[in-house]
């Protein structure tokens, strides 16, 4: 007991020692944008750089403590309150926003003088379809003895209470009763076409991309699945083009497709086997997504990205819609397949950006483009 | 009976000289198992589900057994009586043997053919087919009976087409192996053709729904509104003149400078309508399978 009694106090302060040192000192000397030794409550001094600052901010939000985040920004607008701010970071309406957890963030100053700073920061997203990434810019500003994010974002316009006339075609699939006659009721499964396929070699892997067209009258539910074939002629690998399709496609339409093989260089590939599956399913053609004003440019990392613009033209909102951008070179070859998730829901009659990436190699190459929109709606699911 | 004339046999062989005994024995049993052999008669023509019955010869019990291909029954019979086989023994066409042991087995081969046909089977195909294409369509009716037997005898069956813009028409086809078939080409306009097959009493009634072919011409018309430019196509037909179906997805393309703005409109009541959100001077083109439009220019909002 007595030799106990003094090894006990020593690892009780140690332990205390140590706690103090973690909570107050460790966030100055831990590498940016990395959420561990983060600020707890009562122990975060007030900002002394920009860094710290947005740190603070975005720890804040990480970790989903709104008032703390909304009290320390800067606003420029007296309009915006603190349920606009917290929608801006959880979203609204069903959209991907609202089913994704900031998991980590990176920051990079990019400007910096004693009153204003500029930071780029890259959010880390985890999403029900994936990993998403987001690279935001954020001004910062220096009030009194502190640094201060400048928060400019305009909140999301309001939807008008209106009605919105909806008349456009649905199709019902009717399947007849199992006692009838053998043959009475057979209708063929709807008429698909792969018109074009490319295989590339990329540092993921190899990719097959193309497009594929509905030529019949009715709706079609549509995936693609490819073999790749080696010389011996035994399969190497078969995968399907997962969500890199617009699955349901209607009378006369093309979609693009892509399937991914990792670790599959095309050098051992003598053979590509491609096979598409239609069925007959129940479909809308509801609602109608218009894709406006696309725009090949470099963005601010220097990467080629396909911005533009989703406007709803119908009176139900998409949750979550998901960009598919075909690129053609010259010869109308399709010659790279990329999508994104658009975060925030496509509210009726509004617009919603999107921005797709191309890699730079195929920057020089591409001449046109072609974007189709896949829409989740949680009514529907 | 055997039992005696073993007795006899054994008698013989002590009181007499015993080879004759042995050739007087063997000729004793040889006329007795010529006297047991049962000799079986097979129906002739007959036809599943109606009774049919086998001959027998001979006298006392024996063991019957018929094997068919969808049957087999054992049962106890008289020998000298007609075996008698029910409606529901012979059901399914094709070929029987029947056995009698007792104790030796006799067995007679013999085939049921189907009854007459009560309905038939009719595949069309395809379900939707195009208008104006060749030997598109074809239609395979095979003649069952009730017992679902295949009908393999020649008949005669009737196909009857009828659609909507031209005469019905109609052409006889023997079956080949329980078969009838044809090929015919779609008609000139969209709709229903209604296809039947009959023999006799029997039909069926299958219907193929004809559909437009691809769009011919594409033209479209615009106008500047609040918001952009809202564009239409006129009524959009194939190159028979039927209007393409409604859902059909006409691709509206606006281009300005290096921007562009697609929209995939449905046709709805033959006319395919999209609002683009354009500004400035934009050049608007269409396209929808393999038929493009003409380019309009208009002027979007400022």
């Amino acid at each position: 007991m007595k030799r106990t009694l003094p090894i006990v106090i020593l690892l009780v302060v140690v332990t205390a020692v140590l706690l103090f040192v973690g909570l107050t000192g460790g966030r100055m000397s831990g590498p940016v944008g990395v959420a561990s030794g983060a600020a707890l409550p009562g122990f975060s001094a007030s900002a002394s750089t920009p860094e710290q600052a947005l740190n603070n901010f975005l720890l804040d939000v990480q970790r989903r403590n709104w008032d703390r985040a909304f009290a320390g920004i800067e606003r420029t607008s007296d309009t915006l309150n603190e349920q606009a701010f917290i929608q801006e970071w959880i979203g609204s309406n069903g959209g991907l926003r609202a089913f994704s957890n900031l998991e980590r963030f990176d920051t990079r100053p990019l400007h910096a003088t004693a009153s204003d700073a500029d930071m780029r920061v890259r959010l880390h997203w985890t999403t029900p379809v994936g990993p998403v990434e987001n690279v935001r810019d954020f001004h910062l500003t220096h009030r009194g003895d502190s640094w201060r994010v400048v928060w400019d974002e305009k909140p999301a316009p309001n939807v008008p209470a209106q009605i919105v006339p909806v008349n456009y075609l649905r199709w019902d699939l009717v399947s007849g009763s199992a006692g009838e006659d053998w043959g009475s009721h057979n209708v063929d499964a709807p008429k698909v076409r792969i018109v074009s396929m490319n295989a590339i070699d990329s540092a993921q892997g190899a990719i097959v991309m193309g497009e594929v067209v509905n030529e019949d009258t009715i709706p079609a539910f549509v995936n693609v699945n490819a073999t790749l074939v080696d010389g011996s002629g035994s399969a190497l690998d078969d995968e399907s083009s997962f969500d890199k399709i617009l699955h349901v496609l209607l009378p006369k339409q093309v979609t693009p497709y892509r399937i991914d093989f990792p670790k599959v260089s095309l050098a051992k590939v003598k053979n590509v086997r491609m096979d598409v599956k239609a069925t007959l399913v129940p479909a809308s053609s509801d609602p109608v997504i218009g894709v406006m004003n696309q725009k090949l440019e470099t963005d601010a990392q220097g990467h080629p990205v396909l911005h533009g613009e989703l406007l709803n033209e119908s009176g139900q909102v998409v949750n979550i819609p998901h960009v598919i951008a075909s690129f053609y070179d010259n010869n109308g070859k399709v010659v790279w397949v990329s999508d994104g998730y658009v975060e925030r829901a496509l509210m009726p009659q509004a617009t919603e950006a999107f921005a797709v990436e191309l890699p730079q190699s195929l920057a020089g190459k591409v001449q046109n483009f072609h974007v189709v929109v896949n829409q989740y709606s949680l009514q529907k699911s | 009976m055997s039992s005696s004339i073993n007795t006899v046999c054994k008698n013989l062989k002590r009181c007499c000289v015993p080879a004759l005994a042995i050739v007087i024995c063997a000729s004793v049993w040889a006329l007795w198992a010529q006297a047991q052999e049962v000799a079986l008669r097979a129906p002739s023509g007959a036809v599943a589900g109606t009774t049919a019955s086998i001959g027998t010869s001979g006298g006392g019990s024996a063991t019957f057994y018929l094997a068919g291909p969808a049957i087999a029954v054992k049962r106890d019979v008289q020998l000298g009586q007609d075996i008698s086989l029910s409606p529901k023994d012979l059901q399914s066409a094709g070929r029987y043997v029947a056995i009698v042991c007792a104790p030796e087995c006799t067995s007679v081969v013999f085939f049921v053919v189907p009854s007459k046909p009560s309905r038939l089977t009719f595949l069309v195909h395809p379900s939707r087919a195009p208008v104006s294409l060749n030997d598109v369509i074809s239609g395979v009716a095979i003649p069952f009976d009730e017992f679902q037997n295949m009908v393999i005898a020649p008949l005669n069956i009737q196909f009857q087409l009828a659609a909507k813009g031209s005469a019905p028409t109609s052409r006889n086809v023997q079956t080949k192996d329980g078969a009838a078939w044809f090929r015919t080409n779609s008609g000139k306009a969209a709709g229903a053709m209604q296809v039947i097959a009959s023999l006799k009493d029997v039909t069926a009634k299958r219907v193929v729904q004809q559909v437009a072919s691809d769009p011919c011409s594409l033209r479209i018309k615009g106008q500047p509104t609040a918001k952009g430019i809202l564009v239409e196509t006129e009524p959009v037909r194939d190159c028979s003149g039927n209007p393409v179906p409604d859902g059909t997805i006409v691709t509206f393309t606006a281009k300005n400078g290096n921007q562009t703005s697609f929209v995939d409109a449905p046709v709805k009541q033959d006319v395919a309508r999209a609002t683009l959100l354009v500004k400035g001077s934009v050049v608007v083109s269409a396209a929808s399978g393999v038929a493009m439009g003409n380019e309009l220019r208009l002027n979007g909002k400022e």
